[in-house]
C-alpha cells in the first residue's frame, strides 16, 4: 500500500468509516461545486462606489501605504513623478508589461521626459516598480495582484519602492468580491498575491520595521476613472 | 530535533533563572496581547467568525480524506506533485530527491513549521545541500543554531545585543565597526546580504497556512515577503505542509485570513498573502517551474475520532501562547520540541508521546486565557487534562503526585473525615500563625512557601461558616 493509501486508509479508520459516496459525499461535495459566503462582516454593506473608496484609502494608510487620488489614467505619469520627486526618489521606474506600449493600459510617458522608464519584469536592480492590480479589497485596504505575461509577480516584491495603480472600478468590498472575479476569469493565476502595506517585521525586540526583504515603501495611485 | 521536552522542569528552571531571556520575554505583552485586543475590538463580527471557523474546520475534519483528494487532483491538474508523507523521515527524502533532481547546492527557505517538525535543515546539510532561512527571525536563529522559541516569532527570546554580537560574528566582510544600533541597521543588513541567496537558490521551500481543495493552491501568509522571493526566485518550489491544513474553497480561506492575523500580529492582514497553484504558466514573466508539495501526516490521522481531534482545527496564530502565564514566564525553547505554550502541550504528546512529552499539560495553571483567545475555540485546558490523565494512567506520574493524589481521594471521598481533618488543621494554623498572619515555611510546603509566604487562616473552615451563617439567615 503505497504513503498515499495509508494516510487516507488511517483517517477514515480513525473516523470509523469507509470512502465517502453518495449521499455521504454530498455537504462536502456541494461546498466545492458551489461555493458559499460564510459571514461577512458589516463594513463594506450598503456602500457606493465613492464610500468604498474612500474606505479602501483610509485602510491603506492604516496599513502605512501612501496614497493620492487622480481623476483619470492619463494622470498617473505626472502623480508617479510627483511622488517620486516628493519622497527624493531616484527619477527611474520599472513598469509592468500591461502598462507598456501593446499593453492592456498603455500610459504615456512623453509629459514628463525626466523620468527613465522600463517596461519589463524585475531582475533586482530596479529602485520602484509600478504595477496594476486586479482587484482592491476597501474592507481591510488590500490589493490584489495576479501574475501573467503582462503582470510579473517580480514588480510587486523586488524593488524598494512599489506603486500601485488602482482604478475606482476595480475597487470591491469584501475579499470575497475579488474571489467572484477571479473565478470569472478562469483558472487560478500560478500566484494571487493579496498585499496590504509595505513589508515589515518585529523580529527584532517585536518593533515594527519597514522593508525588510520586499518594498519598504508601498504608494497606491487611486483613479477616479 | 531532538526533542526535550521530558527535561521541561529543568529547562523551565534555567529560563526563569536567565536574565536575558527574562527580559526579552517582556516584550510579549505590550507586543502581541495589546495589539491582538485592539484589532479584535475593531471587529464586531470577530466572534461570530470564531464561530464559523470552527464549525468549518470541523466539516473538514470529518471529510478530511475527501478534501485532500479534491486537492491532490487541483494540483496535479496545474501540473504539480503532490507526495504523501507518513512520517518525518519520509518527508525529508521527499525533499532531497526533489533537490537531487534539480542538482540543488542551495534551497532558500520561508519559514515552516513542519519542516522544523521534520528537522529538514540538518537533514539537508547533511546531505551536502545548504539550507538558507530567510525570515529574518529564522534566519537569526539559524545563526545561532537555535531552534525557534515561538511559532510566528522564531527569535522572540533574543535580543538586539545579541543579534548585533551574531551579525559581526557571521556577516565578516562588512566593516566590523559599522553601526547596529537601530532596528533598521538590522534589517537593511539581513535584506542585503539575503538578496543573492534568493537568485542563487536552485529550490525555495515554503511552508503553507492554508491548502484550499476547490483550486489546488497553497496559501503563505508572511509580513516580510521573504516566502515570496523564495518561491519566486528558486526554480522549483517545494511547499512543505501538513494534512490538516486544507481547507474546502477561497470563501473558506477568507473566513480564516480574517481569524488569523488579528489573532497573531493584530493586523487586519497581514502584509503578503499568497495563493500559489502549480508551476509558472508558459507565458508568465516570472516564477518557478516546478511545483511540489509535501503532505505530511506524522500521526495527525490518528488523532481524528480521538478526545484531540479539535486540536487539528489550530491554524497557528499563536495567540495560546502570547496570552499563557507560563510561556510568558520560561519562553518556548523550555517546552523542548517544535510546538511551544498550550498548543504545543497538547500538540507535541499527540505526536511525539505522552512518555516524552508528558510534562507539558502538567505545565498549565489551568487559567483559562489560551481557551478564551484561540480564534479556533479549542479547548485546550480540556485536552491538557486529558493528557494529565492519560499519564496517571500509564503510571508515568511521579511517585510523590501519584501518594498525594492517593492521599486526597481517600480525604475527598470520606466528608466527615474530610471536615474533620481540616477543622483541626486550621484551628492549629489559625492558631500557630495568628501573631505574624503568615507563615514563612510549613512542613509538607516547602515548594509552595519558598518563595512566598502562606497567609494564615483565620481559624474555622469553609464550612463551619457557610453553616453558621446559613443557620442565621
Amino acid at each position: 500500500m503505497s504513503a498515499r493509501d495509508q494516510i487516507l486508509a488511517s483517517v477514515r479508520k480513525s473516523l470509523g468509516r469507509g470512502p465517502l459516496t453518495g449521499e455521504a459525499e454530498a455537504p462536502a461535495r456541494d461546498r466545492l461545486a458551489a461555493p458559499v459566503r460564510n459571514l461577512i462582516p458589516d463594513r463594506t454593506a450598503g456602500r457606493d462606489r465613492a464610500g468604498l473608496v474612500a474606505l479602501l484609502v483610509e485602510k491603506c494608510r492604516e496599513t502605512a501605504c501612501s496614497v493620492d487620488e487622480v481623476r483619470d489614467m492619463s494622470a498617473v505619469p505626472s502623480a508617479v513623478q510627483s511622488y517620486l520627486t516628493r519622497e527624493n526618489l531616484p527619477a527611474r521606474l520599472t513598469q509592468a508589461p500591461a502598462f507598456g506600449a501593446g499593453g492592456d493600459a498603455p500610459l504615456d510617458w512623453t509629459d514628463t521626459p525626466t523620468l527613465e522608464v522600463a517596461t519589463g519584469g524585475a531582475d533586482g536592480s530596479e529602485d520602484t516598480s509600478l504595477t496594476p492590480v486586479l482587484a482592491a479589497v476597501a474592507e481591510t485596504g488590500t490589493l490584489v495582484l495576479v501574475s501573467g505575461s503582462e503582470t510579473p509577480t517580480g514588480l510587486n516584491f523586488l524593488p524598494e519602492t512599489h506603486i500601485a495603480v488602482v482604478r475606482a472600478s476595480q475597487v470591491v468590498g469584501p475579499l470575497e468580491d475579488a474571489w467572484t472575479q477571479l473565478r470569472g476569469a478562469g483558472a487560478i493565476p500560478r500566484t494571487v498575491n493579496l498585499i496590504t502595506g509595505p513589508s515589515r517585521t518585529g523580529d527584532i525586540e517585536q518593533k515594527i520595521q519597514m522593508g525588510v526583504h520586499g518594498p519598504r515603501r508601498l504608494h497606491v495611485i487611486v483613479v477616479a476613472d | 530535533m531532538q526533542a526535550t521536552s521530558h527535561r521541561f522542569k529543568d529547562n523551565a528552571h534555567d529560563a526563569l533563572n536567565d536574565a536575558v531571556l527574562q527580559r526579552a520575554l517582556g516584550n510579549l505583552k505590550t507586543g502581541f496581547q495589546e495589539r491582538r485586543r485592539h484589532a479584535v475590538a475593531g471587529l464586531p463580527e470577530f466572534e461570530g467568525l470564531c464561530d464559523e471557523g470552527r464549525d468549518l474546520k470541523n466539516h473538514v475534519l470529518t471529510h478530511l480524506d475527501y478534501y485532500l483528494e479534491r486537492f491532490e487532483e487541483k494540483v496535479i491538474e496545474a501540473g504539480g506533485h503532490v507526495h504523501w508523507c507518513r512520517t518525518p523521515a519520509e518527508a525529508r527524502e521527499a525533499v532531497l530527491a526533489i533537490c537531487r533532481e534539480r542538482d540543488a547546492k542551495t534551497v532558500t527557505k520561508g519559514k515552516s513549521m513542519v519542516a522544523e517538525e521534520i528537522a529538514l535543515n540538518d537533514f539537508l546539510e547533511a546531505n551536502g545541500i545548504e539550507p538558507v532561512e530567510t525570515d529574518l527571525g529564522e534566519y537569526i536563529i539559524q545563526l545561532r543554531k537555535e531552534p525557534p522559541s515561538h511559532i510566528i516569532a522564531p527569535a522572540i527570546h533574543v535580543t538586539q545585543e545579541q543579534i548585533a554580537e551574531d551579525f559581526r560574528r557571521h556577516h565578516t566582510d562588512l566593516d566590523p565597526n559599522r553601526p547596529l544600533d537601530e532596528p533598521r541597521d538590522f534589517t537593511d543588513e539581513a535584506r542585503q546580504k539575503l538578496r543573492d541567496r534568493y537568485f542563487q537558490a536552485d529550490v525555495g521551500i515554503t511552508g503553507a497556512n492554508f491548502l484550499i481543495a476547490e483550486t489546488g493552491s497553497t496559501v503563505i501568509v508572511t509580513n516580510e515577503g521573504n516566502g515570496d522571493l523564495t518561491q519566486l526566485l528558486g526554480k522549483t518550489h517545494v511547499v512543505v505542509t501538513s494534512i490538516e491544513k486544507i481547507v474546502p474553497t477561497l470563501d473558506d480561506a477568507a473566513t480564516l485570513l480574517r481569524l488569523l492575523a488579528r489573532s497573531a500580529t493584530g493586523q487586519e492582514m497581514s502584509v503578503y498573502t499568497t495563493f500559489s497553484t502549480g508551476p509558472r504558466r508558459s507565458a508568465d514573466g516570472d516564477g518557478p517551474d516546478g511545483f511540489h508539495v509535501i503532505l505530511l501526516d506524522n500521526g495527525r490521522s490518528a488523532m481524528l475520532g480521538t478526545e484531540f481531534q479539535d486540536m487539528l482545527r489550530c491554524i497557528r496564530c499563536s495567540a495560546c501562547m502570547n496570552h499563557c502565564p507560563v510561556y510568558a514566564a520560561v519562553g518556548g525553547h523550555a517546552y523542548g520540541w517544535v510546538y511551544p505554550g498550550p498548543m504545543g502541550a497538547v500538540l507535541t504528546p499527540s505526536l511525539i508521546g505522552v512518555e516524552e512529552a508528558g510534562h507539558l499539560p502538567n505545565a498549565s495553571t489551568f487559567c483559562g486565557r489560551c481557551e478564551a483567545v484561540c480564534p479556533m475555540r479549542i479547548p485546550l485546558p480540556k485536552m491538557m487534562r486529558h493528557y494529565r490523565m492519560r499519564e496517571f494512567e500509564k503510571g508515568l506520574s511521579p511517585v510523590k503526585a501519584r501518594w498525594g493524589l492517593a492521599v486526597w481521594t481517600a480525604l475527598a471521598t470520606r466528608p466527615r473525615l474530610y471536615q474533620g481533618m481540616t477543622k483541626v488543621a486550621m484551628a492549629v494554623l489559625g492558631r500557630f500563625g495568628r501573631l505574624r498572619g503568615r507563615f514563612r515555611s510549613l512542613p509538607l510546603a516547602g515548594g509552595w512557601t519558598s518563595v512566598r509566604d502562606m497567609p494564615a487562616p483565620q481559624g474555622p473552615t469553609f464550612q463551619d461558616l457557610y453553616r453558621r451563617r446559613r443557620g442565621r439567615s
